[in-house]
């Protein structure tokens, strides 16, 4: 490489040690790399993960996802029954209505869970039914729950002098003194489009739409397609309405985020350029003025602003324009030092003043740069005003960590988390669909 | 182009015997909608703030002079006790140090990982073609996921700890950078690839032997960028999750005022260790993709 008088044994030497430090770094590379990993495993604690790890909890969560439980309660002292979908207030039937499954004459109430298995309940107490199995058979005598079915008992039936518990494929059965309950496991989400209360609840599409179409006016003072879809939009259990507020709200945080901060970031942008401002030392400050903003988490900004403005989209807004304006204004500033001086020159060679210089030299170099910058922090700003949402207490974020919080709303989680993917997903298809058309016009 | 604008009649299209009359209305209309277009955005982008505006808790000009008094009064707090800032810095090291391996752990496996689906989802490369779509598709599915849903999530399964951040942060990693390494790999050179496969190469040797060595440099510089993004998603999903010095963050405004001197401490924490990471990576990447 350096001179032809190079003799051979350094050209052999050369290339040995070149080899002995790629081998070194071949082999030193992934070893520093599983000490790392090493480290953390300890760091991190993960043979304690598995003491701490609920297993049930993911059944639970899974099982919730795609399929919803209904409450058969009867109180064992007044011999009331109810029937709840979740167990929620919401999702109680009303008197006198109950699903077809469960059916009363007099106190008997009978309980088809399916395949085989009936679970009646009556004034001695309650049956299970179970195919292949036999009958359990719970009554209360002298204060204490006397259980008889075929012994021995099976692990998946835990009995005690309070307490009986029936765990099957088909539902699950609980029997206590002051009360006997029956949880029925159905695929779907319940309640989705209609509640119990709505008159429209319970009927099939085709039913639905010829309802919509011809049929008399269920309401005399609204047509049916209105009062279907403001029962739709006003479900109790869903609150369809409200969702779709806080997806608007939260895109409404992308938008006005990322356009607020590329509308500021522009003229300081010109300014931190040194091709277009003169004063080297308004250059440097504006250019620590950026790396301050950068620094400075989003985090951070977004927890001083939400003490100053209160929860609400506007925080959430504010928030993405001061941490973008950071990154737009280096953005903006390194491509406008990019720009081809010829144009700017044949601009001045016309006698154009600064401005016209900059609006007719520039601005025509740049806009295709920093749109698809700007398009590209769009998509990516509608996943962080998920986030902040969920801090600044607005948009979809605030609904979906509520919703995670209680702990037992995971068929929510499941519809918000389809909501955020397929907003992510329309938010990239549209940012992609506006970059091609506005840059290749 | 003209035919396509003003339809194929003669009386409507522009007279192009006079090219500067034409030039001067075709510039006119380029004007007249740019205008249209300004003006659409103009007003919809003043609603959606008077609209954000009505939604918020406080109002905009009321809350402006709230952010001087709450600066003010944590900056002023922290003053008076600025003798204890060296050792909260040291109290809460450990928790950055939590949060900064968490990022790093994630930034590992989310390499890794997107290394793999990369260079399954890349034309020329794939070692199914036929599965290219589905690799793709997952990529797709991992990015637009944010990271918080499947934190907390987890947070429910697995308990606290770092290990749910970790695990959502890396899908996430996996998904963004599995994208990028594509887009570069796709632009690789593939004869060293052919000459590998001559000599009777496994799909295995021809990506480490053939492919990698050409892409490692720009995989890096994207790793590392990636790295920063994740120090800061750390923190965040501290501050809303668990683990890090994000929850001490939390711990700390939820305590409110006594405490302003822990939440200025790990805001200086916080501030010097992204703007050191910052300058870090930029200095490798210049290293990396220039050459030297």
């Amino acid at each position: 490489m350096t001179t032809a008088t190079l003799s051979s044994s350094d050209v052999a030497r050369d290339i040995t040690a070149t080899f002995a430090r790629r081998r070194m770094f071949a082999f030193g590379i992934p070893a520093v790399i599983l000490l790392y990993l090493t480290y953390t495993f300890f760091a991190f604690d993960l043979p304690g993960l598995a003491a701490r790890a609920r297993l049930d909890n993911a059944a639970i969560l899974l099982s919730d996802f795609w399929s919803h439980k209904t409450h058969v309660t009867r109180d064992n002292r007044s011999g009331e029954l109810v029937v709840a979908i979740e167990g929620e207030n919401k999702g109680t039937y009303p008197e006198g209505m109950l699903p077809e499954w469960v059916t009363r004459e007099g106190d008997v109430t009978r309980i088809d869970l399916g395949t085989g298995h009936m679970v009646t309940y009556d004034d001695a107490g309650a049956r299970f039914v179970v195919p292949g199995y036999g009958t359990i058979d719970v009554r209360p005598v002298d204060g204490k729950l006397a259980l008889t079915a075929p012994e021995p008992l099976p692990a998946w039936i835990n009995a005690a002098d309070n307490k009986v518990t029936v765990t099957t494929d088909a539902g699950r059965f609980n029997y206590t003194r002051s009360k006997v309950e029956t949880f029925r496991y159905q695929a779907g989400w319940e309640l989705f489009f209609f509640t119990l209360d709505s008159p429209f609840f319970g009927k099939g599409p085709l039913e639905l739409a010829s309802l919509a179409m011809t049929g008399d006016r269920v309401d005399p003072a609204r047509s049916n397609i209105g009062y279907m879809l403001s029962e739709f939009w006003t479900n109790k259990m869903w609150r369809h309405g409200d969702v779709a507020w806080a997806i608007f709200e939260t895109i409404l945080m992308a938008f006005l985020g990322t356009f607020g901060a590329a509308i500021i970031a522009l003229p300081l942008g010109f300014m931190a350029a040194s091709n277009m401002m003169p004063f080297a030392a308004l250059r440097f400050a504006i250019r620590r003025v950026f790396d301050f903003i950068r620094g400075v988490d989003g985090l951070i900004w977004t927890i001083i602003l939400s003490r100053a403005f209160g929860p609400g989209p506007m925080t959430g807004a504010l928030a993405l324009v001061i941490t973008d304006t950071g990154s737009f204004g280096k953005l903006f500033s390194e491509a406008l030092e990019n720009i081809d001086e010829k144009q700017v020159e044949g601009v001045r060679s016309t006698g154009a003043g600064t401005l016209q210089r900059a609006r007719f030299g520039v601005i025509p170099q740049i806009t295709p740069v920093l749109l698809s910058q700007v398009l590209y922090y769009l998509e990516s700003n509608t996943r962080s005003a998920t986030v902040i949402g969920a801090i600044v207490g607005g948009g979809i974020g605030l609904l979906l960590t509520q919703a995670i919080i209680t702990q037992k709303d995971w068929e929510e989680v499941a519809y918000y988390m389809t909501l955020i993917v397929l907003m992510v997903m329309l938010m990239d298809s549209l940012s992609g669909w506006l970059r091609r058309h506005l840059i290749k016009g | 182009m003209v035919d396509i604008a003003y339809g194929p009649q003669g009386g409507q299209r522009p007279d192009m015997t006079s090219t500067s009359a034409s030039y001067m209305e075709m510039v006119r209309r380029k004007r007249m909608y740019g205008g249209i277009l300004m003006v659409l955005f103009i007003a919809v982008f003043a609603s959606g703030w008077v609209l954000a505006d009505h939604r918020n808790a406080g109002g905009f000009w009321n809350g402006l002079p709230q952010i001087d008094d709450f600066a003010g009064e944590v900056i002023s707090e922290a003053w008076t006790n600025r003798a204890n800032l060296p050792e909260l810095f040291l109290e809460f090291l450990p928790s950055l140090i939590e949060t900064i391996n968490i990022a790093a752990v994630a930034t590992l496996l989310g390499a890794l990982a997107a290394v793999i689906l990369s260079l399954l989802s890349t034309r020329g490369l794939a070692r199914w073609p036929a599965l290219i779509p589905v690799f793709r598709r997952s990529m797709d599915a991992l990015r637009a996921i944010p990271e918080i849903v499947i934190a907390l999530m987890l947070i429910y399964i697995l308990g606290g700890g770092p290990v749910p951040a970790v695990i959502a942060i890396a899908l996430h990693t996996a998904g963004a950078l599995g994208k990028l390494f594509s887009e570069v790999a796709e632009n690789a050179d593939l004869k060293p690839v052919e000459g590998l496969s001559s000599v009777g190469a496994t799909w295995g040797q021809r990506m480490w032997l053939g492919v990698i060595p050409q892409v490692a440099p720009n995989w890096l510089s994207y790793t590392l960028l990636r790295f920063e993004i994740n120090v800061r998603a750390s923190a965040i999903l501290g501050f809303v999750g668990e683990g890090g010095i994000g929850h001490d963050l939390k711990l700390a405004m939820q305590w409110g005022q006594g405490r302003y001197d822990q939440v200025v401490a790990i805001f200086i924490l916080l501030f010097l260790t992204i703007v050191a990471i910052d300058r870090l990576s930029d200095h490798y990447r210049s290293r990396m993709v220039k050459g030297h």
